[in-house]
């Protein structure tokens, strides 16, 4: 198979391990950033919407959708910002990085404590994956998190 | 995984110490994992950033480790809260406002937090030593136990600052480890400089913005009048950047030659600082001429040491300001009830001093006019108090700052 024929087929059949910083299920319109965003000053808990200025997603809305980058960034109180937006339904529906994050790690594992909402945070190969994608996240076997296209 | 839980980790993590421990031991795995620490170490101390209302998410976690039975497990000192207990009717908040911050203050006591409400909790009983292995949260507080003291801690924010006071025990990664303090970047101050409070201010301004995560090393700083100039060049840098920790050759106590501070390493990179670069950093803090009509002072981000009170108060009374422009100094509440047993503060509030304490101006609503000018020796109140309060800032060294306020517009001595 060739290198385009090899990418053509991971695209159009994402069927992906990883490992859980927090385990959860979640269905959502993938948001797929090649920069990072970081959550203190950049999303409004009351909507979801991006306001970070600097940030190429800027007026989107993560609210629902299955937030994917290569890493987080930003201060650690990006953990208060998350768990705020779990609790007020603002949050994504799921997160997917390349990279883990202790900084959301935090933040959605408060929020699962508190709430019992548990917002999965996974940390897998994010290529192949486009803004749009319909992904699932799932539990597989030894506690691995499974992530589709579906 | 790679984390390896000692016996007593995992019974705090099955909850044999109770279900707030068991919390805070889960989301402190968590974290460890995620920055691929092997194990756990204990910690001799705390020092919580927690009391400043985030959200309803912060509150909610601290009553739910309350309600837990939840008590911390080594002395931790609180940071700063949106009231001066001290000085009630100080803030002005709206009522709606008020309730979850004060209860936010409050629950943390109850957790066994040391009441200090202090930014400067290396200025109480409960500093560090030498070595000491905490986890600290505040920005400024982390640079100096780092830096000044030689205390070892990460960058410990919300939440996880609280998980290891409840537990003990941090992870064993970062600027817990020798090899992790080595200092990377190297900044050669050319020139001669006499150790004044705005060449501290501004060196740490540059050390900041230029540092990314790397970590500083200054040469050819002439040695400080005190700790305090060290204070305010950690202050600045870690608000400029994020800088943890900083040495500088012949001064601070792990660098003691450039070849301690670098173990050994050669720079990855070396930057010079030159005189000009000083006046820049500095000038860019201020954004009001010589001359501007002022509304107040503001000292003391971070906390005023009893120090800098001994050199405050003789300048107050030679220049006896007190014609209606308010001197605002943050401080801790310990430094205070000291200054109050000395009869230090008789007399000063004619002369126009308000002191402040467990707060900060920059943070909650005590300046009394945000439409005119504020004047600062703080790098750090300088960069956050527009965004903040809305104010316009004028820097300049303590005595300019008094002698502004007896003028009634800013005043600046030649450097």
């Amino acid at each position: 198979m060739s290198e385009q024929e090899s990418r053509a087929l991971k695209r159009r059949a994402l069927n992906r391990v990883g490992s859980f910083q927090l385990a959860g299920e979640a269905q959502g319109s993938a948001l797929v950033f090649s920069h990072a965003l970081s959550f203190w000053g950049g999303i409004d808990v009351e909507t979801g919407e991006i306001i970070d200025h600097s940030h190429p997603g800027l007026g989107q809305n993560v609210a629902g959708k299955i937030l994917v980058m290569a890493s987080a960034r930003g201060s650690s109180s990006s953990s208060s910002v998350l768990a705020e937006a779990i609790r007020k339904g603002t949050a994504p529906a799921g997160i997917i990085l390349e990279r883990p994050d202790p900084i959301l790690a935090v933040g959605a594992i408060v929020a699962e404590f508190l709430y019992e909402i548990s917002m999965p945070l996974v940390v897998c190969d994010i290529s192949g994956i486009v803004s749009g994608d319909r992904i699932a996240i799932s539990l597989g076997e030894d506690a691995q998190a499974m992530v589709r296209k579906i | 995984m790679t984390l390896e839980l000692s016996a007593g980790d995992q019974s705090m993590l099955d909850g044999e110490h109770g279900p707030a421990v068991a919390a805070a031991m889960k989301i402190l795995v968590a974290f460890s994992n995620a920055v691929g620490a092997r194990r756990l170490l204990d910690i001799a101390g705390a020092h919580i950033d927690g009391c400043l209302y985030h959200g309803q998410a912060g509150l909610d976690f601290v009553e739910r480790l309350v309600e837990g039975g939840g008590r911390v497990h080594v002395p931790t000192t609180l940071n700063v809260g949106s009231f001066d207990l001290i000085h009630p009717g100080l803030v002005r908040m709206p009522p709606s406002q008020e309730a979850p911050a004060r209860r936010l203050m409050k629950a943390h006591l109850e957790l066994g937090c040391q009441a200090t409400f202090t930014c400067a909790p290396y200025q109480t009983r409960f500093r560090p030593a030498f070595g000491e292995q905490i986890a600290w949260g505040e920005s400024n507080a982390i640079v100096f136990a780092n830096s000044v003291i030689g205390a070892r801690t990460n960058r410990y924010g919300d939440f996880i600052d609280l998980c290891c006071a409840m537990t003990g025990r941090a992870p064993a990664w970062g600027l817990h480890l020798s090899d992790n303090r080595r200092g990377q970047i190297l900044f050669e101050l050319t020139g001669s400089f006499e150790p004044t409070d705005a060449l501290f201010v501004g060196v740490g301004l540059i050390i900041g913005q230029a540092s990314g995560d790397r970590i500083p090393v200054i040469s050819g700083l002439p040695q400080p009048r005190d700790e305090d100039q060290l204070k305010a060049l950690g202050a600045a840098a870690a608000t400029t950047g994020a800088v943890a920790l900083f040495h500088v050759v012949g001064i601070t106590p792990e660098a003691k030659t450039l070849d301690e501070a670098f173990r050994g390493m050669a720079p990855e990179a070396t930057i010079r600082i030159c005189r000009a670069d000083i006046d820049q950093a500095l000038a860019e803090l201020s954004s009001v001429p010589d001359g501007a009509p002022l509304t107040a002072v503001s000292l003391g981000t971070p906390h005023f040491s009893h120090d800098e009170w001994m050199r405050l108060l003789p300048m107050l009374r030679e220049i006896a300001p007190g014609r209606g422009v308010p001197i605002y100094v943050n401080t801790g509440r310990a430094t205070l009830k000291r200054l109050q047993d000395e009869g230090a503060l008789a007399g000063m509030g004619a002369l126009g001093l308000i002191p402040v304490a467990d707060t900060c101006t920059y943070v909650t609503s005590i300046i009394e006019r945000l439409d005119g000018v504020v004047m600062t020796n703080s790098g750090k109140w300088a960069h956050y108090a527009p965004g903040n309060i809305g104010v316009s800032v004028a820097f300049g060294d303590m005595e300019d700052c008094v002698r502004s306020a007896a003028a009634g517009h800013v005043v600046r001595s030649a450097p």
